[in-house]
C-alpha cells in the first residue's frame, strides 16, 4: 500500500535522524580533561581549552538547536553592518539569485531558440559555448571586479555567467528536438513563423527548457555562497565566512541547514513549474 | 488526358546525390497520375518505393527533385490550406485538448474568427468525427482511433480543397480500422472530397477508392499501372466481397505487389510502355477485358485509355 509505504519511509527517516542525533552528541560529549600539568598562566594566555591541547569544542546538537530557534525568532534584525539577522542575509542572497537568474534566462531561451532552430547557428557558437561553459564561474570573478568596480553587481554577473549555460543548452536542445510532424502540421496550415515559435515550439520544448533552468537554478545557489564569501559585505555566503572568523560554528552550522533548505525550496518551486509545463505524449 | 485535371503530378523524382561523385540514387522518377475533383485515389507500394515522399511533395511539404505538381492548373510551391494532411502518426499537439487542436487549425484557416464562431465550427467537426463529449481531452487520454478522428476532424475543419492521407489507418486495430475506413467513405460520400491516401491494404484500397495507383519497388520506382475500381460506389465493408469484381480487382493488386512490383522492369523491357501514360486497367471487369488476347499477365498495350 503505497500510504503504508509512506508512512514506514517517515518513521524510517525519523529514526535516522534521531540516530544521527545521538552520535553526534556522544561525539561531542567533554572528554575527561587530562590537564594536569597546564602552566595556568599559559592557560590565562591562549584559553582554557587550547592550552590542554584541545580545539574550540564542536557544538552539541541542543547547542545548535538553541541557536537556529534563536535565529528563527529573530531573523531579520540588523545590529550594524557585520551583525544582521540570517532572514536578511538570506534575502540578499536570494534577490541576488533572483537578478542574475532571471537575467540569464532572458539571454539564454531566445539565443537557445535561434541556436536550435538554426544549425548555422549552432555550428557558429558551438565552440564558444563548449570552451566558455566549464569555466568555473568564480574563474569570473576578478574580471567582473575589474570591469564592473562593484561587488554586488559582481556577484549578480557571476550568477548570470553559471546559470546561462544548462538553460541555454537545454532550451537549444528542446528546440532542435521538436517533433518534425508538428512543424509540418503547422507548415500545412500555413502558420506564420512567430505564431510557429510560440504556439508549437515554445509548448512543445518548455519541458526541456524548464528542466534546464531547474539544474540552472540548483548551480545558482551553490555558486551564491562560494561568491558572496569572496566579494564580502552581505549574504548568507559572507554570513557564513564571517561566523568562521568568529568561530561560531553553531552559527555555521544554523547558516549551512538554511542554505539547504532554500536550495531545497528552489528546486520544489520550479520542479512544480516544470510539471505545470510538461505534457504526457 | 483530354480534359484537365484537378491535380496532376507531372514527371515528379526524388534522388538522392550520395557522398561520391558518382551517379545519384533515384528512389522514384517520371511518376506521372492525376486526380480530378471528388475522385478518391489511393496509392499502393511496397515499403521504400517513396509514397510518403510523393505525399510530402503534393502536400507541399517536400520538394521534387524534377517534375512539378499542378493543382488547378498551377504549380504548387509550398504547403497551402487547401491541401490538408492527416498524419500516419495522428501528429497531434499533445499539450492541446481535442477542441484546442482542431482550434488551431480553424484559427489558421481564418484568423479574423470571433471566439463562438471558431468555437461552434470546431465542435461541428467533433460531432461529425463522433467526439462528442470528449472535446476537453487530452490526446494521450484518447485511444489509438479517437486519436485518428481529432486528425480527420482538424483535417476536415478547414475545408480544404483535397485530403491526403499517409496511411491513416495502419497503426490501428482491425476493428477500429473497418470503423473508421466506414466513417471516412461516409464523410466523402457526403463532401464529395477529392482525397489522395497511401496504404499498404489492398482491402481498404478497393473499399475507399475510385482508382489505384500501383507503384513498382524501388530504387528507381515508378507507377507500373493504375487500376479502375469498376465496383459501384455506394460499398460497405460487409457485403463487398460480394459483388463479382472484388476478386478479381485484389487478386490483380496481390499478384502485383507478390510477383510483378519486383520485376516489371522485365515486364516492360519489349517496350509499349510510357511513363507519362500509365496503363489504365480494369481487372474488374474480368479475363477478356483485363487480359485481351494475350493469356496470363497483363501487357502494357492492352492499357484502356481513359
Amino acid at each position: 500500500m503505497p500510504s503504508n509505504l509512506k508512512i514506514r519511509a517517515a518513521l524510517l527517516s525519523a529514526l535516522l535522524l534521531v540516530a544521527f542525533l545521538a552520535l553526534w552528541q556522544f561525539a561531542t560529549m567533554p572528554s575527561a580533561g587530562t590537564g594536569a600539568a597546564v602552566d595556568p598562566e599559559y592557560a590565562k594566555l591562549v584559553g582554557a581549552a587550547a592550552a590542554a591541547g584541545q580545539k574550540t569544542p564542536f557544538p552539541a546538537p541542543l547547542e545548535v538547536g538553541a541557536k537556529i530557534w534563536a535565529h528563527i525568532a529573530d531573523p531579520f534584525y540588523v545590529r550594524g553592518t557585520n551583525d544582521q539577522g540570517i532572514g536578511i542575509q538570506l534575502g540578499y542572497s536570494m534577490a541576488r539569485v533572483a537578478v542574475g537568474y532571471l537575467l540569464a534566462a532572458l539571454v539564454a531561451i531566445p539565443i537557445g531558440f535561434l541556436i536550435g532552430m538554426s544549425p548555422l547557428v549552432y555550428r557558429a557558437l558551438d565552440p564558444f559555448i563548449q570552451i566558455l561553459k566549464p569555466i568555473s564561474p568564480l574563474a569570473w570573478m576578478p574580471l567582473a571586479l575589474y570591469t564592473i568596480k562593484d561587488s554586488a553587481l559582481s556577484s549578480i554577473f557571476v550568477i548570470f555567467i553559471c546559470s546561462i549555460w544548462p538553460m541555454l543548452i537545454n532550451t537549444a536542445f528542446g528546440v532542435a528536438s521538436v517533433r518534425r510532424e508538428w512543424l509540418n502540421v503547422a507548415r500545412t496550415l500555413e502558420v506564420g513563423g512567430v505564431r510557429t515559435a510560440l504556439l508549437v515550439i515554445l509548448p512543445a520544448a518548455a519541458p526541456t527548457i524548464m528542466t534546464g533552468m531547474r539544474i540552472s537554478i540548483g548551480i545558482a545557489w551553490l555558486v551564491i555562497v562560494a561568491a558572496e564569501m569572496l566579494v564580502g559585505g552581505t549574504g548568507i555566503g559572507y554570513f557564513v565566512w564571517n561566523e568562521w572568523n568568529n568561530l561560531s560554528i553553531s552559527n555555521i552550522l544554523t547558516a549551512i541547514l538554511a542554505i539547504g533548505l532554500v536550495g531545497m525550496l528552489l528546486d520544489q518551486v520550479l520542479a512544480r513549474l516544470t510539471r505545470f509545463v510538461s505534457y504526457q505524449e | 488526358m483530354s480534359r484537365e485535371a484537378f491535380i496532376s503530378i507531372e514527371g515528379i523524382a526524388r534522388r538522392f546525390h550520395g557522398a561520391t561523385a558518382a551517379e545519384p540514387q533515384v528512389v522514384f522518377e517520371d511518376v506521372h497520375f492525376s486526380l480530378d475533383r471528388g475522385e478518391f485515389v489511393c496509392l499502393i507500394g511496397h515499403s521504400g518505393c517513396g509514397k510518403t515522399t510523393i505525399l510530402n511533395i503534393l502536400a507541399g511539404l517536400d520538394q521534387a527533385d524534377a517534375g512539378a505538381v499542378l493543382v488547378d492548373g498551377r504549380e504548387i510551391s509550398g504547403p497551402s490550406l487547401d491541401r490538408a494532411v492527416i498524419f500516419q502518426s495522428h501528429a497531434l499537439m499533445p499539450w492541446m485538448s481535442v477542441v484546442g487542436n482542431i482550434a488551431f487549425a480553424v484559427k489558421s484557416r481564418w484568423p479574423d474568427w470571433a471566439r463562438d464562431k471558431v468555437a461552434a465550427h470546431c465542435q461541428k467537426y467533433i460531432d461529425l468525427v463522433g467526439l462528442t463529449g470528449a472535446e476537453h481531452k487530452k490526446p494521450a487520454q484518447l485511444s489509438g482511433g479517437m486519436k485518428q478522428r481529432v486528425g480527420i476532424a482538424r483535417a476536415l475543419a478547414i475545408q480544404p480543397k483535397m485530403l491526403l492521407m499517409d496511411e491513416p489507418f495502419s497503426a490501428l486495430d482491425a476493428l477500429t480500422r473497418g470503423v473508421l475506413q466506414d466513417e471516412v467513405l461516409k464523410i466523402c460520400a457526403a463532401t464529395g472530397q477529392t482525397v489522395f491516401m497511401i496504404t499498404h491494404d489492398v482491402d481498404e484500397a478497393i473499399l475507399l477508392a475510385d482508382r489505384i495507383v500501383l507503384m513498382t519497388n524501388g530504387p528507381r520506382a515508378k507507377v507500373a499501372e493504375i487500376v479502375v475500381n469498376t465496383l459501384p460506389r455506394d460499398r460497405s465493408r460487409h457485403d463487398i466481397h460480394k459483388h463479382p469484381h472484388y476478386y478479381r480487382i485484389r487478386n490483380h493488386i496481390v499478384d502485383f505487389l507478390v510477383m510483378r512490383s519486383r520485376r516489371f522492369e522485365e515486364e516492360i523491357a519489349d517496350g509499349g510502355y510510357d511513363p507519362r501514360r500509365p496503363p489504365l486497367v480494369k481487372p474488374g471487369l474480368g479475363e477478356a477485358a483485363a487480359t485481351g488476347t494475350t493469356p496470363g499477365r497483363a501487357k502494357p498495350d492492352l492499357r484502356i485509355h481513359g
